[in-house]
């Protein structure tokens, strides 16, 4: 491999590599705004200026190819100078607006005025105005002020979400970005400008004001919008999930998230409808009961019908443990074969860059894990007829809506001896249920999805329920996590008394005699790798921040 | 070590006769007492009387409150994250006016305010300032958090302070 030595320090590279590209693989940062790895070069911020022995002037490392022999200096007395110009040059018009700026403690401009600057300007006229709060499209808002002209956004635009929408318009210091005539900036994936652009300039509507960055805790998790399972952070406040930005994953989706999974799959795990404590129904209405009694309940319940006469229905939004358990209970404990569950399929919201189909995280985990229906058990839509034809006199079903997926069920559910639902929030089928159980969301457990690709990726526990304590159980923290107490109003964030699906599932079979010993989903996710093949293999560990890729067939996307 | 030692007993050495033999000491202080008896007085008759701190007091924390009635305060949180005891919660919303933001929840909890006085010298804005109140007194929890309605105090009654810190701060 060819080699370039940069501040002293001989790395390899790849040929083609710009000079940036190469430091960045060795770990050398060059300061940079308007290049970023998955957008073309435009070489117009100039903040990564560097000195290359044998050239006349200072270079652009972004745009620079790096040549066999070349010897890069990016801290040298001239370098050094050319970028504290530079950001001289930036900050000339840019408005102190920190304390009212969302950017403010993830800004590369803000950090770069720290590291690369000499803290001074001698440029005392009144600084150049420009329109403020423009709203470009229905969730993305920017301030022309703020804005350094790197043009990102529109990069992206152009070449990530192929959909030309924003333009830059005017000259010098006039320059600023707008929308093409006619147009919003509205195109599914619109949020991630938010993300690259470096300054506060483009911020995101839905979470505005809502908090300081270095009030929240992350977590590393994966989208539960539909089965690409884009890798995300989780942000929390106070127990409340207040935003999603996606996590760089080369194998699945890049820099990348669409606005549907960063706006809609979070809402509802701190939304009024949560289900909070089993519920049985007495005298017509869901009551509040504790775990013991629903347990009792619906195992004395259960006993009395013949196999044929359950049917238990899994879920695609569920994990693989989850499944796992579902498979497990429905096969072993009640001894049942009509096992499925519901596939949710969207053809509209498909599209060639990340959305898929599957409007669901797990469909290929559930189905791997064996909520199938085996032996002559009965199928999805074979199941709903024998509830008709009043066949099928109990159901158990988890983490779904049978409802809504199929209003004519209306009449025939009424009609049920017995309809258990594990659910997070109150959905339309708990109309008719007898015992709902509280899930625990996406967001409350640890557990395996599998996206289209058969990649099985994690998640993690980023709000606490009721049995969930933050430290002890290895959540993150945030400054305000760690030095609450019982009588901050800010540290008395709700938590729910919810279960994951897996461990609702392991107390009830122990009603039947039936003892499970799983302690924690890795438990149960070993016992997944043991007994099914595909996983064969993998550990928590392994899988890790990225996922791993399942061994099977590859499937066509 | 031998120094100290050495001074210890020079010290002893020191005392002169009538150092030993105490009363004149006695007297001594006794007259400063008798002194002081026929001087002006200095106590006040708290709360009957009450103590009027000068302008480098550090009271409770308050908020500036403009002429016209909004806070100065831009909800920037800064306050809230320099705060050591964590005495403050923000919550910022968005306005109409010209500063975009504002505090729709400001709480300070008086129990743990330490009245150091860091949230003041990091304000921005100089929206929080320490003022002279000094009487705090709460029977339960929940009543020492103070919210906007006891933290906004108007300009003009603060105007000590903000002087005082445009002059040392
Ligand atoms: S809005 Fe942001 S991303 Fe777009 S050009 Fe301006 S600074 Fe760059
Ligand atoms: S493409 Fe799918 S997985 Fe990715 S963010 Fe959108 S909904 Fe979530
Ligand atoms: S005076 Fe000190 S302890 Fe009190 S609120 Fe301000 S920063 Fe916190
Ligand atoms: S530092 Fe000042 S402007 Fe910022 S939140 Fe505190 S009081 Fe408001
Ligand atoms: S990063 Fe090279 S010019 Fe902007």
């Amino acid at each position: 491999m060819p080699k370039i030595t940069i501040d002293g320090k001989e790395i390899e590279f790849k040929q083609g590599q710009t000079i940036i590209q190469a430091a960045e693989d060795n770990g050398i940062e060059i300061p940079h705004f308007c290049y970023h790895p998955k957008l073309s070069i435009s070489g117009n911020c100039r903040i990564c200026l560097v000195e290359v022995e044998r050239m006349p002037k200072l270079v652009i490392a972004c745009a620079t190819i790096a040549s066999e022999g070349m010897v890069v200096h990016t801290n040298s007395e001239k370098t050094i100078a050319a970028r504290n110009a530079v950001m001289e040059f930036i900050l000339i018009n840019h408005p102190l607006d920190c304390p009212i700026c969302d950017e403010a403690g993830e800004c590369k401009l803000q950090d770069y005025a720290y590291q690369h600057s000499i803290g001074e300007s001698r440029f005392v006229e009144e600084k150049v105005h420009k329109d403020k709060r423009v709203q470009l499209g229905p969730h993305v808002m920017f301030d022309g002020e703020r804005c350094i002209s790197c043009s990102r956004c529109i990069r992206f635009c152009d070449e990530v979400a192929k959909d030309s929408e924003l333009t830059f318009v005017k000259r010098g210091d006039k320059v600023t970005i707008t929308t093409f005539p006619g147009e919003q900036l509205d195109n599914p994936y619109s949020l991630n400008v938010v993300d690259i652009c470096p300054v506060g300039a483009l911020t995101n509507s839905d979470f505005r004001f809502k908090a300081r960055v270095w009030d929240m805790s992350r977590t590393n998790s994966i989208c539960y919008g539909c089965s690409r399972g884009c890798n995300i952070e989780i942000w929390v406040r106070n127990n409340e999930i207040l935003r999603l930005t996606p996590r760089h994953n080369e194998e699945v989706n890049s820099y990348w998230m669409c606005d549907h999974g960063r706006l809609n799959t979070f809402k509802f795990v701190n939304a009024s409808d949560r289900i909070d404590s089993p519920q049985l129904r007495v005298d017509g209405s869901l009551q509040t009961v504790n775990w013991d009694e629903a347990f009792s309940f619906v195992s004395n319940k259960l006993k009395q019908f013949s196999k044929n006469e359950i049917a238990v229905i899994g879920s695609p939004y569920a994990t693989c443990e989850d499944n796992y358990l579902v498979s497990k209970f429905a096969k072993t404990v009640l001894g049942t074969n009509n096992v499925d569950f519901i596939r949710h399929l969207d053809p509209s919201f498909a599209d060639d860059i990340l959305r898929t189909e599957e409007i669901s995280p797990n469909s290929r985990g559930a189905e791997l894990v064996g909520v199938t229906p085996t032996k002559n058990g009965l199928a999805l839509s074979e199941i709903i007829k024998a509830i008709k034809e009043g066949k099928i006199k109990a159901i158990y079903l988890v983490e779904d809506d049978l409802l809504s997926y199929d209003p004519s069920l209306e009449e025939s559910l009424e009609k049920l001896d017995l309809f258990v639902i594990h659910t997070t929030n109150f959905n339309a089928s708990c109309k008719f249920a007898n015992v709902v159980f509280p899930a625990a969301t996406y967001a409350e457990k640890n557990g395996t999805f599998v996206n289209i690709q058969g990649r099985v990726q994690r998640i993690r526990p980023a709000v606490a329920t009721t049995e969930l304590d933050r430290s002890l159980d290895g959540m993150s923290l945030s400054r305000l996590d760690k030095f609450g107490t019982e009588f901050d109003r800010w540290a008395q964030g709700k938590k729910y008394d919810a279960k994951s699906t897996w461990k609702i599932l392991t107390n009830l079979s122990a009603y039947f005699g039936q003892k499970y010993k799983y302690q924690t989903s890795e438990d149960v996710f070993i016992d997944i790798t043991k007994n099914i093949s595909e996983f064969n293999g993998l550990d928590y560990e392994s899988i890790g921040l990225l996922g791993k890729e399942l061994s099977l067939e590859k499937v066509k996307i | 070590m031998t120094q100290v030692n050495n001074s210890l007993k020079k010290r002893k050495k020191d005392l002169t006769f009538w150092q030993k033999i105490y009363i004149p000491e006695i007297i001594k202080g006794l007259s400063i007492t008798m002194k002081n008896m026929l001087r002006p007085k200095f106590t006040m008759e708290y709360p009957e009387e009450k103590f009027i701190p000068p302008a480098s007091y550090r009271g409770r924390p308050v908020l500036v409150m403009e002429q016209n009635g909004d806070e100065r305060c831009v909800a920037c949180g800064l306050c809230s994250r320099v705060c050591p005891a964590l005495a403050i919660e923000v919550q910022a919303a968005e306005t109409e006016r010209e500063k975009e933001r504002y505090p729709e929840k400001f709480e300070i909890n008086m129990l743990r305010c330490i009245f150091c006085g860091l949230c003041e010298e990091v304000c921005p804005e100089e929206a929080i300032v320490m003022s002279k109140d000094y009487e705090l007194a709460f029977t339960n929890r929940d009543d020492a958090i103070y919210g906007k309605d006891k933290l906004l105090i108007p300009v003009n009654q603060l105007q000590d302070r903000i002087e005082f810190l445009r002059k040392y701060k």
